[in-house]
């Protein structure tokens, strides 16, 4: 009896501070979010009070965020945008990641890990420097830039601005989650039996075919993983467009961080964050969905 | 052992390239004597001496280190009670609690504390405010690697050492902690790393109260951009790096933690 009672209180001491942190401090704040979606902008910034305050401005909830989120394409169309540059940022990591992910598990077991620290220590530079890092790169008096200008110019095109541009944007957004991709790719090839390759080979296959036959599909569940990994994160980023992008490279994390810090329309941006929070919840489940389809396939 | 192709050296060659170049160049120009992100003019210390002499960076440094350390030290023990939480008591919705701050876009994060913070607790956004969102976010971290850390144990000596008449307290203080203790510490640097380099989070919650080296750094980008800000991006860096080498040094789960 003494044990049982003395076992629920290590129990509750054990989970207690985690689990009441975590409601005050992530769960309350979301729910605040999507209660402030549904209230009116006050009159300073923040929210309108719920109840009557009797001076005959607007109270309550409503549904007026929504229905101007819906009733302008803008929105819409820098949404899709978002999904557009997670998508490409997505692929291009991924054709970047594979050739580094396959290279360090088919290394020798005692390179791997100064291999895979050698992933991750750029990915622990200050995530502001690596972008820096591109501002300077892609700036105008930059030799690259002055060199990809050189080559447009012999081909008798106009020079182009690389900083501030879409490119620009894309650059950033891979350069600063490559190792989110390369990661779980790796964990992944690294399991690979190579004695299936042999088989393969033996039955005719050429390399070709034992990638594409083979490791590609066996490979998938890391690839799931890792594109989650980076297109998540693109999908609400705001600091890279806008440091490297331009003014009408404004992507749905842009719109949000203005609604809260520049034009002060707090409800407005909590129904763009439910939004954004509804495009992600989407995908995770679509992509535990990808998981078990395959599993039961398998 | 099959023979790699040459063509996959070259294109893992090539994206490594593409990962160290950047960083070598904000190095370089730091120690470049002109104002100009450009050309190579000569060497020199400048960008360091103006730096040690910004009064405002100074200050904003010694707010990182505070605020990384205090919320690494609170996050660790938090994260490290949520891993052994989840590790024993399988509890059905801490996991979910624990991932989600962790996989969400970082900006969701940001402004609902901003909202709550202001809205709910009537806080003046400062210190405080940003010490909080720290430790939430570095929770999940923690727990990744003191869980992951705890799975590869063999639970029978915690019994053993029950069985042998230790009170559970002593159990885990002799037995479990000193096993879990690497994981622990890695997570401890982990979340230090976390807290001294986030920009996101704390650019919603800071408010006009405190600024942070990552904020700082941000706004000398979007307003005027000088060499010094290649200095302090260098400093940050051997920072981060020896941080980095140390984590993965005293635990492997580190690795899949920090992916």
């Amino acid at each position: 009896m003494f044990r049982t009672s003395e076992r629920r209180l290590a129990r509750w001491a054990i989970t207690a501070p985690p689990t009441l942190f975590l409601l005050a401090f992530f769960l309350a704040p979301a729910l605040i979010v999507v209660l402030a979606s549904f209230q009116y902008p006050g009159e300073f910034g923040g929210l309108a009070p719920l109840a009557d305050q009797g001076d005959g401005r607007e109270y309550g909830l409503t549904l007026e965020n929504y229905r101007f989120f819906a009733s302008d394409w803008l929105f819409a169309e820098i949404l899709l945008r978002s999904f557009l540059v997670a998508a490409a940022s997505t692929l291009i990591c991924l054709i970047l990641a594979y050739p580094v992910a396959w290279l360090i598990a088919r290394s020798p077991k005692q390179h791997r890990d100064l291999l895979v620290l050698l992933v991750i220590l750029p990915f622990a530079s200050n995530f502001l420097i690596r972008v820096y890092a591109w501002m300077i790169i892609l700036g105008p008096q930059a030799a690259f830039a002055k060199l990809v200008n050189g080559l447009l110019g012999a081909l008798g095109l106009g020079p182009v601005s690389l900083l501030f541009s879409p490119f620009a944007v894309l650059v950033g957004m891979v350069y600063v989650h490559l190792p989110f991709m390369i990661l779980p790719l790796y964990t992944n090839l690294e399991k690979h039996d190579p004695v299936l390759l042999d088989a393969a080979q033996d039955l005719g296959a050429d390399a070709w075919q034992r990638f594409w036959r083979v490791t590609w599909p066996l490979s998938l569940p890391g690839v799931f993983s890792g594109s989650a990994l980076v297109f998540i994160p693109v999908l609400g980023m705001f600091a890279i467009p806008d440091i490297l992008g331009g003014t009408r490279d404004m992507l749905i994390g842009n719109l949000i961080k203005d609604q809260f810090l520049g034009v002060r329309d707090w409800p407005f941006g909590a129904t763009l964050s439910i939004v954004l929070t509804l495009c992600v919840l989407a995908l995770a489940w679509l992509a535990a969905w990808a998981g078990m389809a395959r599993r039961a396939h398998a | 052992m099959r023979r790699l192709p040459v063509w996959l050296k070259l294109a893992a060659g090539f994206t490594f390239a593409f990962l160290y170049v950047p960083l070598a160049v904000v190095v370089a120009y730091s120690f470049n004597d002109s104002r100009l992100n450009a050309e190579w003019v000569g060497f020199t210390l400048e960008w360091y001496r103006v730096l040690a002499a910004d009064a405002e960076m100074l200050l904003a440094a010694r707010n990182s280190l505070f605020i990384a350390l205090t919320a690494s030290l609170a996050a660790t023990f938090l994260g490290t009670l949520a891993g052994l939480a989840i590790h024993r008591y399988h509890p059905r919705w801490l996991p979910l609690l624990v991932i989600t701050p962790v996989a969400m876009p970082e900006i969701l994060l940001g402004v609902s504390l901003l909202v709550f913070f202001i809205q709910v607790l009537h806080l003046t956004l400062g210190l405080l405010s940003v010490l909080l969102a720290h430790i939430t976010f570095s929770i999940g971290f923690v727990a990744i690697i003191v869980r992951a850390r705890l799975a590869g144990m063999d639970e029978s000596i915690f019994e053993a050492a029950r069985d042998l008449g230790a009170t559970p307290w002593a159990a885990f203080r002799l037995v479990t902690f000193p096993l879990i203790l690497p994981a622990v510490v890695a997570g401890f640097l982990m979340s230090f790393t976390l807290s001294i380099d986030d920009f996101v989070i704390t650019f919603f919650t800071a408010g006009v109260g405190v600024s942070t080296l990552p904020l700082q750094i941000y706004s000398m980008i979007k307003i005027a951009v000088t060499p010094e800000v290649n200095a302090v991006s260098t400093l940050l860096m051997l920072l981060t790096l020896v941080l980095v080498i140390a984590a993965s040094r005293l635990d492997k789960g580190f690795m899949k933690g920090g992916a």
